[in-house]
């Protein structure tokens, strides 16, 4: 995959009436996302209608099956692959709610992580010293304490600091798609402040960015190109920056109003 | 294990080797074999082949004839099951052919460094690179013991404990048998009896060794028994750390081992023990593999003196093995750090004792299972508090980890508080490795595999770092190539 992808012209991700769920319970009923490098895509949505099933099934989380549908990652079959896979190809998750692991120093985890991800790209391991001196930058721009990362990933750690510890992650592995499920929540103004620049700092042409959030403030930072709105497994409108700020004044009633009296909402 | 109870252990075959045991090879030095089966002319024997005086002579008797009264009635307690063994059908003495002691590691028949090599530890690399002296053990009989001098211009005498017999008998009948009794128990007893050879250390008044001694154990020949003996004395005010390596080769019969070791710490003095042990484990059906019946024991006899056990414990088809510390001297530390794990059809019934008979005595449990597979691990630990113990205190920590949902974790501490003063602290825990965790660590690009690993890791570090590192890292090692299959 990783050998086709430079020559891959199409976009970067499509999703094509994707449907998805747990169990029996269908929870994603067709859903439909293009994007291309170098955008900045906003997904919004009340609870429940979602958005955290769209990030895991395309990190390949594997309680989520997909029913029907197809998702092409830079012009293949994503789904196919196992989830270490997808990361090593440039997917990243930023999780709703990361995961603690009991003993395992995080700068050993983002070592192994870097390890394998470079290796995967055709690049040589960065040495424990060449590592640790990137580490520490990364560490500074995020605004974290270095003591942060000699304890265990996400172990007593506050709920901002799980936040900024996932953007942390992120400009240090440098993914092609990167997904950040809610990161704006539970960070306090400083903090949004400190993840939108890490955010903006790693934003370019050759990456893409997917956001979910219920907050247009984390828009007023991060100005997305793209801001779709998911309901009930469906992006049902899509449009500029202003429909954030129109979600915002008005609630998801409006759309769902809209919906009902048979306007035509999707792109 | 759902063995037919009737089988003879010994005599046990199977048809096709296990071949995913990394360690499974056998070298062809000629074994020097006593008869099968145990009598007083077998003592005798064992005592005349290596010379010794004979108060051995009439100690290993005593010992034999407590034993033969016990009539073949083994513990039965621990939560452990086997066919039973049959004692008559086990070699007693096995010694590699030798002329004479070599002198150094280019007199070593080159097929036993040949298998050293195999086994990853090869003395010559570690001799450069550690700083470890080594005294490796095969079949039982010393063969190789480097950095004699260093330690010898110190005062400390490390050997094997044939040699110490010879040697040093003043200390050998002052502390041997001090700590274990060979009334403590069946296997002690049959050691007492039989036992071989073993390490024999001895760091004197005010010395804290420079080296970490280090011994390495195989059994090699088929169905034999293997009894070693290690005595370690810490005079006062001294140091010593010493490092325990096992790898036992592939049988295709059950072997057992049943080895004894003693530790004696005087006033301020301070020994630290550190167990690798990674013997056959038998195959993914439960066949084969090693009976691991030991009994260690330190006594913290002087003021402000401290044992300290740390042990990884991955192989062995049975583990019966309580490291304890009695914590005799005021003010005495106890300490027992334990990773134990099971996978395919292993158990383990391990733990330790803490017996506190001292004033202000301390002692740490952290004792951490992994079970995967058809593996039952248990912990069993006492803690025992004696009237004259004022102001003891404990604090026990047992960690589960559970992986994939046949295996078994057990749980089974002993309190004994006989002091109104004592402070005991329990905690206790049971995890599995989860799905998320996985998720989240494959999310970011390493493999299930390693995920699996790290987090493992993880639970273990605790212990890990009581280690000294290139130890630690052969135990991180450990744990990973025993788990090999054991996810998904
Ligand atoms: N693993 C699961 N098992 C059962 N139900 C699930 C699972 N994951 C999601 N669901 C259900 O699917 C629906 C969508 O959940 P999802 O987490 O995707 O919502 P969301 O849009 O991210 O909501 P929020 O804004 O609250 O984070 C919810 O009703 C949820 O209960
Ligand atoms: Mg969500």
């Amino acid at each position: 995959m990783s050998a086709r992808a430079g020559n891959h012209k199409g976009p970067l991700l499509e999703v094509r009436d994707l449907h998805a769920g747990v169990g029996e319970v269908e929870i994603l009923k067709g859903l439909n996302l293009t994007v291309n490098l170098g955008e900045v895509h906003a997904v919004m949505g009340p609870n429940g209608s979602g958005k955290s099933t769209l990030a895991n099934v395309l990190a390949g989380k594997p309680e989520y099956k997909v029913t029907a549908g197809e998702v092409i990652y830079e012009g293949s079959n994503l789904l196919k692959l196992t989830p270490d896979k997808r990361a090593l190809n440039g997917i990243f998750l930023a999780f709703q709610y990361p995961v603690e692991l009991p003993g395992v120093r995080e700068r050993e985890f983002m070592k192994t992580a870097l390890d394998a991800i470079r290796e995967h790209r055709g690049l040589e391991k960065l040495s424990v010293r060449e590592f640790n001196k990137l580490f520490q930058e990364k560490i500074a721009q995020m605004e974290m304490s270095p003591d942060l990362v000699k304890r265990s990933v996400n172990e007593g750690f506050s709920g901002g600091e799980k936040k900024r510890n996932e953007i942390l992650q992120m400009v240090v592995l440098e993914p092609k798609l990167a997904l950040l499920d809610e990161t704006d929540s539970g960070l306090d103004i400083d903090a949004l402040k400190v993840v939108a620049n890490g955010v903006n700092k790693f934003r370019g042409p050759s990456r893409a960015i997917v956001i979910v959030t219920h907050y247009q403030r984390i828009l007023d930072y991060i100005t997305p190109d793209f801001v779709h709105v998911l309901i009930d497994g469906r992006i049902v409108r899509s449009g500029g920056h202003e429909l954030a700020l129109e979600l915002e004044a008005k609630g998801y009633e409006w759309i769902k109003e809209a919906i009902e009296s048979g306007e035509q909402v999707s792109v | 294990m759902t063995t037919p109870v009737k089988q003879k252990v010994i005599s046990r075959k199977t048809t096709d080797l296990d071949t995913d045991y990394k360690w499974g090879f056998v070298t062809d030095i000629k074994s020097d074999l006593a008869p099968k089966g145990l009598n007083e002319d077998i003592i005798r024997l064992i005592v005349d082949k290596k010379n010794e005086p004979e108060w051995m002579l009439e100690w290993r008797l005593r010992a034999y004839r407590h034993w033969m009264k016990l009539n073949y009635e083994e513990p039965k307690w621990a939560k452990i099951h086997h066919p039973p063994i049959d004692f008559q059908d086990i070699y007693y003495y096995a010694s590699p052919v030798k002329e004479k002691r070599p002198g150094s590691l280019d007199e070593v028949d080159p097929e036993l460094v040949e298998a050293f090599n195999k086994l990853g530890i090869p003395i010559e690399e570690q001799k450069k690179l550690s700083g470890v002296a080594v005294d490796a053990i095969f079949d039982s009989v010393s063969i190789a013991t480097t950095y004699k001098k260093t330690l010898e211009e110190l005062g400390i005498i490390f050997c094997s404990v044939s040699e110490a017999v010879q040697k040093h008998p003043e200390l050998i009948k002052k502390y041997l048998g001090s700590v274990v009794p060979y009334t403590d128990n069946f296997y002690a007893s049959l050691n007492a009896a039989v036992f071989s050879d073993g390490t024999f250390a001895y760091i004197p008044p005010g010395v804290r060794c420079p080296l970490e001694l280090m011994t390495y154990f195989r059994m090699n020949t088929e169905g034999t028994g293997q009894f070693e003996r290690t005595l370690i004395i810490a005079d006062e005010g001294s140091y010593v750390s010493y490092l325990e390596g096992c790898t036992a080769p592939m049988r295709k019969s059950n072997q057992l081992h049943a080895a004894v070791v003693e530790l004696i710490a005087l006033d301020n003095a301070e020994i630290k023990y550190s167990t690798l042990q990674n013997w056959y484990p038998g195959d993914k059906e439960g066949k084969g593999g090693v009976f691991n019946f030991v009994t260690k024991r330190g006594k913290a006899a002087g003021v402000n003196s401290k044992i300290s056990w740390t042990q990884v414990e991955t192989g062995s088809a049975i583990t019966w093995k309580y490291p304890s510390v009695i914590l005799q001297g005021d003010n005495s530390v106890g300490e027992f750090y334990s990773v134990a794990l099971v996978n395919n059809y292993q158990q383990a019934d391990t733990g330790t004792k803490m017996i506190h008979i001292g004033k202000n005595t301390k002692s740490t449990i952290v004792a951490k299972g992994i079970s995967a597979g058809h593996g039952q691990n248990t912990y069993r630990g006492l803690v025992k508090i004696m009237p004259s113990a004022t102001n003891a205190r404990n604090f026990t920590r047992c960690d589960s980890l559970l992986i994939g949902d046949k295996c078994g974790a057990h749980t089974v501490p002993y309190i004994e508080v006989r002091n109104p003063t004592a402070q005991m602290e329990h905690e206790a825990t049971t995890s599995k490795v989860s799905d998320d965790q996985l998720f989240y660590c494959m999310q970011r690009g390493i493999s299930e595999e390693d995920a699996q690993h790290m987090i493992i890791n993880g639970f273990c570090r605790g212990i890990f770092k009581e280690l000294p590192f290139e130890f630690a890292m052969e135990a991180s090692q450990l744990l990973k190539v025993s788990l090999e299959g054991a996810v998904g």
